[in-house]
């Protein structure tokens, strides 16, 4: 495979410094007659439809559920849901791709998402992602990956452990962290935002 | 309490169910709101002088009333996208209170007669999305939602959306983009949403404290809700402070407070009696403000005076021993990440910017380059379909003329350290000492 020069920070499109194929030929629709879908992926598919039934607007959560039945969004789960849509897979993958939740590599299953964005990072974010990573190394079953705000300043340093928000993390609890995240365990119980009160006084008074 | 409108009952147990919510008088102003006549509902949403939370601050019933009246399909978004940096007042409310959201929501789409709406959260969002599918679901189940409401003659669906991750998908027109399951580019606008917004149709989209406080205004009338805060910044605002503070966290204040009582009487100020370096009034994408700007009401107009703006009412506190170089480098950062490439202004000028940062950290740049990198920002400025750009050249330019001294003696440390290094290699190198 050639060997792709260009800039490379933070392309948004995985792969882009791959070579084209110039040989491969056009996917069409693919044939839902003879594509063979699971059955949880057809059902979750048409449960989308059904919610959003105008145009292509079904295409976010058809995505999710590739992602759930198979890891990431792979080229054979799109296949199957260009399928049940009618349409091309270059369309779903073009839509994929924008989105920073979708994986277009196969990586694990347990995301582990650190926010490195500025109020975090005051807070030493940096050194808990850096914790986080060494911790995982090269894990199969874990993606542990610095991620823009996600809406928890409050908690900074924070993780985003399978979606459950998790913080202030300190540095010394990573390890238990990761013990907890490797086992399958409740993430830091204690300090999990679903069970954190209001900060304004005004609440605590009443 | 009067300035306590949206986190009245919040960390009541429960309260994210449709039978504590209503215990604690929930759903009751919705079918008041619906034997009103449409037109007077907009004059009361009007006179409450309630403004956008969202970031922008247009007058949300200005806005309901620019909606076109006709038979066509109508629609309501409810932009739950808070994605940013510095703000998590969304969260807290959907988490807690997902009714009042609900109620505020139904009441707006009855206000314009859209039948079909949608609530977009960001996809990070998991378990607050889960609490609010659920109370959609129990809404559905009590008959807030569905065919002829109250008996009003009303029917109004609600889904849920869940985004994936993109920061642009908080844009209005990027969210109905994303919402139509496109790449979340946004719009050239006119025409502006109002006229031709999802699916085509007339939409109003608004953020989620804007519509949670919709129940309160009809609750205490347009001018009991305009009597609270300042002139032109009517009501209570949820105020989100990070960064370098003891007590981080969301807090309800009437507008009009002053900074210094946010910063340091509510959260506590920077730990370790250290001072406040700079702070951002409003999300990472608005000006930065010095210490000499303390005192400035915190309201719309007052921030605006101050070069500033209130925008989605997150302040992140920066104390002194933060490097500015690398504020800049994690803007920077995340605008050149997050641009969605549609305009080029907007894709190349974050990217050559954090380019020219990260040249400042390597020990690369120049004093020069501080000019370069300014004019970058004011050809970014005004020149785009939306304002990512100027999200992140306001603060930039503004770090940049505001702490240039520290930027350059940032690059002449970071040159002196490349240069001794560089000497050191080609020494042992060549096996001489210079």
């Amino acid at each position: 495979m050639a060997d792709v020069k260009r800039f490379t920070h933070d392309s948004r499109i995985p792969g882009w410094d791959r070579a084209a194929d110039l040989d491969k030929e056009p996917a069409v629709v693919p044939d839902a007659a003879t594509t063979e879908v699971p059955a949880e992926l057809r059902a979750a598919i048409e449960d989308a439809v059904r919610r959003f039934p105008v145009g292509d607007s079904a295409f976010i959560p058809v995505l999710y559920a590739v992602q759930e039945q198979y890891g990431w969004c792979s080229p054979e789960g799109i296949i199957q849901a260009a399928a049940v849509l009618g349409r091309t897979p270059a369309a779903l993958t073009a839509v994929a791709t924008f989105y920073d939740m979708f994986e277009m590599e196969p990586l694990g299953r347990k995301t582990v998402y650190v926010c490195t964005n500025i109020s975090c990072s005051l807070c030493g974010a940096d050194e808990l992602l850096e914790a986080l990573e060494g911790e995982f190394g090269e894990d199969p079953d874990v993606n542990v990956r610095g991620f823009e705000c996600l809406g928890a300043c409050d908690i900074a340093p924070m993780a985003s452990v399978n979606g459950a928000y998790v913080g202030p993390i300190a540095l010394n609890e990573v390890p238990e962290l990761a013990r907890q995240i490797r086992e399958g365990e409740d993430p830091l119980p204690a300090k999990q935002m679903i069970r954190r009160p209001c900060a304004d006084p005004k609440v605590a008074e009443k | 309490m009067t300035d306590t409108l949206l986190f009245e009952h919040i960390d009541e147990p429960g309260l994210n169910t449709i039978d504590v919510y209503m215990a604690r008088g929930g759903y009751t102003q919705l079918p008041i709101a619906l034997k009103m006549k449409r037109e007077d509902l907009i004059t009361e949403l009007t006179g409450s002088g309630l403004r956008g939370r969202g970031g922008a601050g247009f007058p949300m019933g200005r806005k309901a009333s620019f909606i076109p009246k006709g038979d066509m399909q109508k629609y309501v978004v409810c932009n739950a996208d808070e994605s940013e940096p510095g703000t998590f007042k969304d969260r807290e409310l959907i988490q807690k209170n997902p009714h009042q959201l609900i109620e505020g929501l139904i009441i707006a789409a009855f206000a314009i007669d859209a039948t079909i709406n949608y609530i977009y959260i960001r996809g990070e969002y998991d378990q607050q999305a889960d609490i609010l599918d659920a109370a959609i679901a129990e809404a559905r189940e009590r008959g807030m939602l569905g065919e002829n409401i109250f008996g009003s003659g009303f029917d109004v669906q609600l889904e849920l959306a869940r985004g994936a991750g993109a920061y642009i998908c908080g844009e209005e027109t990027g969210l109905l983009d994303s919402l139509e399951g496109k790449r979340g580019n946004p719009r050239l606008k006119p025409p502006f949403p109002a006229n031709e917004g999802l699916f085509n149709g007339p939409t109003l989209i608004n953020n989620v404290e804007t519509l949670s406080a919709i129940p309160s205004i009809i609750k205490l009338g347009a001018e009991g809700y305009a009597a609270i805060g300042v002139k032109d910044s009517a009501g209570t605002k949820l105020v989100s402070i990070s960064g370098n503070v003891q007590r981080p966290g969301n807090y309800e204040v009437a507008l009009g407070t002053s900074s210094r009582e946010l910063i340091y009487g509510l959260a506590g100020g920077p730990p370790d009696g250290r001072k406040v370096k700079c702070w951002f009034p409003g999300g990472s994408s608005t000006v930065v403000l010095t210490a000499d700007d303390l005192d400035v009401g915190y309201d719309y107009d007052s921030l605006e005076a101050a070069g500033s703006a209130l925008g989605s009412g997150a302040i992140i506190v920066v104390d002194e021993t933060q490097s500015v170089v690398e504020l800049a480098y994690k803007l920077a950062k995340f605008y050149s990440h997050e641009s969605c490439g549609k305009c080029t202004p907007c894709r190349e000028g974050t990217r050559w910017t954090f380019h020219m940062v990260e040249r400042i950290k390597e020990g690369t740049a120049t004093p020069m380059d501080l000019d370069i990198m300014a004019a970058v920002q004011d050809q970014i400025i005004g020149h785009c379909l939306c304002v990512l750009g100027d999200a992140m050249a306001m603060p930039i330019g503004s770090l940049i003329a505001k702490f240039r001294d520290e930027f350059e003696a940032e690059i002449e440390t970071n040159r002196n350290a490349r240069e001794a290094q560089l000497a050191a290699q080609f020494s042992a190198a060549e096996g001489i000492t210079v």
